[in-house]
């Protein structure tokens, strides 16, 4: 998935340099204070077109209020943004016409139809007149929902219902969808499903993704991740990289002749191994890689193999210092205080 | 999933129309739509909003009736309230959709509201237009009763007091959907509205004649915005009845000022000014929600 992505790991720290015209989203040393909390502590990054590109953190590491802003739904304390081209400041209705939103919660209106929530955001859009029941239809499509046009919203499921909000977010064609943890609240079998929906999405359409997750396993989805703690951008890089950063994979296998195999790897490829419940366990970079020439070159008969690629926890944990269950803890109290100080 | 590959979508064409006065009047519409469609959903909204003034009308208006026939001859006290009872049903039917924006923000849709790319305004005035239809449909219901106490029914007056009606309407709409801007629960709405509503209702002169009464009342009843409805639906009443002069100088007195007599179109000047101001204000308040 997305390899070829050109990737640019480098994460423009200072807010010197000018946002880039050219990409889906470009920020620059962006802030948002609230009365007596910082939420978002100037954070740069840029995004490129057709990219899916995650923010990953615990609750409370200012996620959500950084798209928010991205969305022109909140203005900056300092800093700035350009969402297609567009400042978030200045052309606020550019921005809203090139985006399309999926928030944490529904916004769909349960009394309406699928197709009336749909007709109802074409017209807030401005969608062209002739092209509207043709392009509902064609969302529809996308996202399965075809035969379920006519339904009241109330009769529909969680994963159904967001389902109809990625389509609505995508009915007037934007050039960034925003999601906003798409599969909070959902089952990880719907949350499958959104994913598979969401990768078809890519595949067909040209479409620049950005999307806040706080689960390690869906930022596997992304071209690229950044991970955010207490406001900051901590990295930003592939999934692959950020993994291989973290250090090498684990190797398991299994032969008839484990001594020999230890000593093989030890005469061949200079690697320490050992025995480890029953199985030769060693550690290398690159498995995926080093499995084949493994393979070829040990002489030892191999009867199975099992590889473990370090997960993005182990990354979150690398770059924070704590795992993201710890971080999650200590965030709520920042969550709450950000709320008071949203509500006062 | 099936295996097979997808089929080539179409480049997206989707053009938007441009920003601009267009745009918005189309939103405004969408937004006014929605109102219609939610109220012809609910069936049993539109009957229960009519239980209420159909039990002020025959009930009450029945049974003050016997007490006041002494002092207003050739009319019954149920003639006389109707005018009254519409104002009555409308205030209802007014909070009520102008309340709905604290469920929108509560289920969430009024966010799919703030952040389309049209003004604040444009949510507003839809939203108003709306509830200023709905309500004004559920007073024009009661209209079909005017034959039971005694009003004809006379094209010219239904068409006035439906008029009449939807000024009324659309300045308790914008009023309610100021306070809702601000409340974002549903109960705080709803308990502002009934703390309003009955001072709103008794000053009116939709429940009792506004002569003879004492000056400190009389003022209050100048003060009450409703009060410029309430008079015009009035006059529009009593212009068609057949009832003796002194009767009708009694029961349908107008509003004066230090004894100057308030003109039926500056009336519905002032409420029409009050719904203009409430507009504003709501729209006002509506810049600074995220």
């Amino acid at each position: 998935m997305g390899t070829d992505t050109p990737t640019r790991a480098a994460i423009p720290q200072s807010g010197s340099d000018p946002p880039d015209p050219a990409a889906a989203v470009s920020v620059r040393g962006l802030v948002k204070r609230y009365d007596d909390l910082e939420a978002v502590r100037g954070v740069s990054f840029d995004v490129a077109p057709g990219e899916t590109f995650g923010f990953l953190g615990p609750n409370g590491a200012g996620k959500s209020t950084t798209i928010k802003m991205l969305c022109t739904l909140v203005e900056p304390t300092a800093g700035e943004a350009r969402v297609a081209g567009h400042d978030v400041r200045r052309a606020r209705l550019d921005v809203r016409r090139s985006i399309g939103l999926v928030f944490q919660d529904t916004t769909l209106d349960a009394y309406l139809t699928a197709g009336e929530n749909l007709r109802f955001h074409a017209d807030l859009y401005g969608v062209a007149r002739e092209r509207r029941e043709q392009r509902i239809a064609e969302v529809l499509e996308v996202t399965g929902l075809t035969d379920r046009r006519s339904s009241l919203v109330l009769t529909f499921s969680g994963g159904m219902k967001r389902r109809l909000e990625i389509a609505r977010g995508l009915l007037h064609a934007p050039r960034v969808l925003f999601l906003d943890e798409p599969t909070i609240g959902l089952d990880p079998q719907t949350r499958a499903s959104i994913w598979e929906y969401l990768s078809e999405l890519r595949a067909r359409q040209d479409i620049t993704i950005f999307l806040t997750t706080h689960y390690m396993d869906e930022a596997e989805h992304c071209d690229r991740i950044a991970i955010m703690d207490e406001g900051r951008l901590v990295v930003v890089d592939t999934p692959a990289a950020l993994k291989a950063g973290v250090g090498s994979d684990r190797v398991r296998i299994t032969t008839s002749d484990d001594a020999t195999a230890i000593a093989e790897l030890r005469r061949r490829f200079d690697i320490d191994a050992a025995v480890r419940e029953g199985e030769v366990t060693f550690h290398v970079a690159g498995a995926e890689r080093f499995v084949p020439r493994l393979f070829a070159e040990l002489g030892v008969p191999i009867d199975s193999v099992s590889v473990s690629r370090p997960s993005l926890d182990d990354v979150f944990m690398k770059w924070t210092g704590r795992t993201i269950r710890d971080a999650e803890a200590s965030g709520v109290d920042l969550a709450r205080t950000a709320m008071r100080a949203r509500r006062g | 999933m099936t295996a097979e590959p997808q089929a080539v979508h179409p480049p997206l064409t989707v053009t938007l129309a441009p920003a601009g006065l267009r745009h918005e009047l189309r939103a405004v519409r969408v937004v006014w739509q929605r109102e219609l469609i939610a109220f012809s959903r609910n069936r049993v909204r539109i009957l229960v909003a009519l239980v209420q003034p159909i039990l002020y009308l025959f009930v009450l208006g029945t049974g003050l009736s016997a007490l006041v026939r002494s002092g207003a001859p050739g009319i019954s006290f149920r003639t006389f309230m109707f005018p009254g009872v519409l104002a009555l049903a409308v205030l209802m039917p007014s909070f009520f959709t102008a309340g709905s924006i604290v469920f929108d923000r509560e289920f969430g849709f009024l966010r799919e509201m703030l952040v389309a790319p049209i003004r604040r305004s444009s949510i507003v005035i839809g939203k108003c237009l709306g509830g200023t239809t709905v309500a004004a449909f559920q007073g024009g219901l009661l209209l079909a009763f005017a034959g039971l106490v005694g009003v004809p029914y006379d094209p010219v007056m239904l068409l006035a007091l439906i008029v009449e009606l939807a000024v009324l309407s659309f300045a308790l709409v914008a009023f309610g959907v100021c306070m809702a801007a601000r409340i974002t629960q549903w109960q705080s709405f709803m308990a502002v509205v009934q703390l309003a509503i009955f001072p709103l209702l008794f000053l009116s002169g939709a429940m009792f004649p506004l002569t003879g009464i004492p000056d400190w009342l009389a003022v209050l009843t100048r003060l009450d915005p409703i009060t410029y409805a309430v008079d015009p639906m009035r006059g529009t009443v009593f212009a068609r009845l057949h009832i003796p002069p002194a009767t009708r100088h009694t029961l349908d007195p107008g509003v004066t000022w230090w004894g100057w007599h308030v003109s039926t179109p500056l009336e519905l000047t002032i409420v029409a000014v009050m719904g203009v101001v409430m507009l504003t204000a709501a729209i006002a308040q509506f810049q600074h929600i995220d």
